[in-house]
């Protein structure tokens, strides 16, 4: 008597395995499904050959001047190509434009390495990021000291201005929003009302009256003698609006630690100030980074609007790139370019928020 | 012997500046002086600055004649009226772009917010596709883009794109008939407000009578019907008094029917798409935020998909949906003030930029717009926190 073998197993049905099977869950699952997709994939083809055919194939990637697209069809990159340099740095003296480009690369060398793990001293890179850098920035950008040139902040301009307004905003935000979260959840009501109607005011105004007010009204309000430049007005007027918003996500943080921990630290005999530094914030602060980072995207594109007021951010520069008469129909070239560099920065930085909510996503809540 | 120290409260042995009441009164009493002081400054300091460059503070300025033309205003406006008129121009232009953004907003976020989270995957690609490009790219770049790059490359006039002989589309704009109301339609507006009203009674007498006998009543079928029927048949019985303003072509332009100029387009267009991605995010969420066991209860019940959506998800979902809705809805009203950017007339184009420029009164009127905007705020959310309480009473 032979032992008992099992027949081998039989492979699925053709029908559902592979790409018919995978299409036939997902595409044509009911009669219904099939029609949408049918006549979804029919306008998803119309709509993206011509868009694919202007941006790649009949797009025009060499040559000079406008003349090289005056007969091309699809999209004149040699336009951006041509401008690129004052796309980053505005009209920045090009011999010191390796003092931006020193800022750049401390930048993306403290920043970089948040975004992977198992990179060490990551702390003390973030911490640099928010202390030194700022003050390495101010020195190497605005020049004056050490034997460097003085630019002045009428030459500051292109995606390093964006940056910059962005990188200012948060970083002196973070602070602020911190005072008037503490400040909102005090018990003491000079305070409480204070930072209520200070926050509630910002957040109810759009940004681009805020920056009217710090353009129109700041200099009134200064005493005699006493002036800001633009850029600085415009810095000032960003950083209360965005200080209004971090303070509500901190806010958020404060809320979600649980009252045993105040009382914790209470009962270890801590003050105040020792209870907020040593054992709420830190914990607070970790909770409400996706936040932050969500806030600091919403700042970054906002920078966008201080071209109303006259500055030369990136979209400023291509603004007037386009209108420039030596090129010629070049506008959605230049929007697509001002487009992509803000979508990579807004798409890369939200996967990374993301990113952190599901790691942050452990302990802690209720 | 023991009572000398019963009635007194015990000496506290602390300095009087370790007392935390103390140390609370002293520090608010400070923080309120500080406060004051400043704003004390910053006044000082805005009246000198305005003597000397001789602005005279006050609303007078509000009654003098404008002297400039808008471009589009929704209550009668010319460069002959006051500059108090052209806060009114711009306010009511402001709430223009806000009411129709929210309208169209809601509807395309809700339809993309459903998209991405249906079965079949084509369809909630796109969706993701949609919102993962639009919510990343600023809003200024995407009006700029509708404005500059795709209205501005439409046809002249003369060579309008047409459909039938009543609407066309053009560099100038889009025109589509205008409605001109005849003796006797204020009758259909009356019979109109009428089914409004019975439709209220029906919902409630139809409620009662289920929550009596059981027995439901097709309200909404019923509802409509009376909605479009009633003031249907009076249009009828009256004649149709109603006659439409077609728009036509007479020298360079267009006279005649309502006139939708580029920049309301453009600025809808990007609004409506922009705070869209938003709310189909919102919307997402808050359809995955009802538990699955919510809607396998409801089947388990007998209930169908439909009544499953209508009564069990949807109300649920609304719960987690309307906060966040609230502060879009707010982001979009705040937003539509990007339409200075490029010359749609709302509060902030007319009031903080023409007039502003030409009356230098930066105070009162910078003071004024942000006003609006802060009362504009204060009511959206007053009115989503009342329906918020509303939707949550359906909890227990």
């Amino acid at each position: 008597m032979s032992d008992f073998v099992p027949l081998p197993n039989m492979p699925p049905p053709n029908l559902s395995k592979g790409i018919v099977g995978w299409a036939k869950t997902n595409l044509f699952s009911s009669p219904i499904n099939s029609i949408i997709s049918v006549v979804g994939l029919y306008f998803v083809i119309t709509f993206l050959t011509p868009i694919i055919d202007w941006v790649f194939i009949s797009a025009v990637w060499t040559g000079e001047g406008n003349a090289a697209c005056v007969e091309a069809t699809g999209a004149c990159w040699i336009f951006i190509g041509d401008r690129l340099p004052i796309f980053f740095y505005g009209i920045y003296p090009p011999e010191q434009i390796w003092r931006l480009d020193i800022c750049f690369v401390l930048l993306a060398l403290s920043f970089g390495p948040q975004f992977f793990e198992g990179i060490p001293y990551k702390k003390y890179l973030a911490i640099f990021s928010l202390t030194g850098l700022p003050l390495i920035g101010y020195f190497l950008i605005s020049g004056g000291s050490f034997g460097l040139e003085s630019v002045p902040t009428e030459k500051w301009g292109g995606l390093s201005l964006t940056l910059l307004l962005a990188y200012v905003g948060i970083v002196a935000a973070l602070p602020i929003g911190v005072v008037l979260a503490l400040g909102r959840r005090s018990k003491m009501p000079v305070i409480r009302t204070f930072c209520v109607c200070f926050i509630e005011m910002w957040r109810g105004v759009p940004l681009i009256s805020v920056l009217f007010m710090a353009s129109v009204m700041l200099p009134l309000f200064l005493p005699d003698g006493m002036n800001f430049d633009k850029l600085l007005r415009a810095l000032i007027g960003i950083t209360m609006f965005q200080s209004a918003y971090m303070a509500e996500v901190i806010r958020g943080g404060l809320q979600a630690i649980p009252g045993g921990q105040y009382e914790a630290a209470s009962a270890m005999g801590l003050g105040y100030w020792k209870q907020m530094r040593l054992v709420i914030l830190p914990q607070a602060l970790k909770l409400v980074i996706p936040g932050i980072v969500n806030t600091f995207i919403a700042l970054f594109k906002d920078t966008t609007l201080v071209l109303i007021i006259g500055l030369l951010d990136v979209l400023a520069l291509v603004q007037s790139a386009i209108e420039d008469p030596s090129w010629k129909a070049v506008e959605t070239e230049g929007y697509f370019f001002a487009a992509l560099c803000f979508w990579l920065f807004c798409f890369s930085m939200s996967r990374y928020s993301q990113k952190l909510e599901r790691k942050l996503h452990t302990g802690h809540k209720r | 012997m023991a009572d000398t120290t019963t009635d007194q409260q015990p000496t506290s042995k602390t300095a009087i500046w370790n007392d935390p009441k103390f140390r609370s009164i002293a520090f608010q009493v400070i923080a309120g002086i500080a406060i004051v002081w400043f704003f004390w400054v910053i006044f000082n300091n805005t009246l000198t600055n305005m003597e000397k460059r001789g602005i005279t503070t006050g609303f007078a300025f509000l009654d003098s004649t404008s002297g400039y033309s808008i471009l589009m205003s929704l209550i009668d406006y010319d460069s002959t009226q006051t500059y108090g008129r052209t806060f009114l121009v711009g306010l009511t232009n402001t709430i223009l772009i806000s009411v129709l953004g929210i309208f169209f907003a809601t509807i395309v976020g809700f339809i993309m917010g459903i998209a991405r989270l249906s079965n079949n995957w084509l369809i909630s690609k796109v969706a993701t596709v949609y919102v993962e490009t639009l919510r990343n790219v600023p809003l200024l770049l995407q009006i700029l883009f509708w404005y500059n790059a795709v209205l501005a490359s439409l046809p002249q006039p003369r060579a309008s794109y047409a459909m039938g002989d009543y609407i066309f589309l053009n560099k100038r704009g889009l025109y589509v008939p205008a409605p001109v109301p005849e003796a006797g339609f204020n009758l259909v507006v009356v019979a109109f407000v009428v089914a409004i009203v019975g439709v209220i009674v029906m919902t409630r007498w139809a409620r009662k009578r289920q929550e009596d006998t059981g027995q439901q009543f097709p309200t909404f079928m019923a509802g409509l019907g009376l909605l479009v029927g009633l003031p249907g048949v009076i249009f009828l019985i009256m004649g149709m008094p109603m006659s439409l303003d077609y728009p036509s072509l007479q020298g360079f332009n267009f006279r005649g029917g309502v006139p939708v100029i580029p920049e309301l387009m453009a600025l809808l267009w990007a609004l409506t798409f922009y705070t869209a991605t938003f709310i189909a995010e919102i919307v997402r969420a808050g359809i995955l935020g009802v538990s699955h066991g919510q809607s396998e209860a409801a089947h388990a019940l007998g209930l169908r998909n439909g009544p499953t959506l209508r009564l069990v998800v949807i109300p649920q979902a609304m719960r987690i949906i309307i906060p966040p809705l609230t502060s879009q809805y707010l982001n979009l009203a705040k937003n539509s003030s990007l339409a200075t950017a490029i010359g749609y007339p709302d509060l902030v184009a007319v009031f903080m930029g023409t007039t502003l420029n030409q009356t230098g009164q930066a105070v009162e009127i910078v003071g004024m717009t942000m006003a609006v905007y802060l009362v504009m705020s204060l009511v959206i959310s007053g009115f989503m926190n009342w329906f918020n309480k509303r939707m949550a009473l359906v909890e227990r």
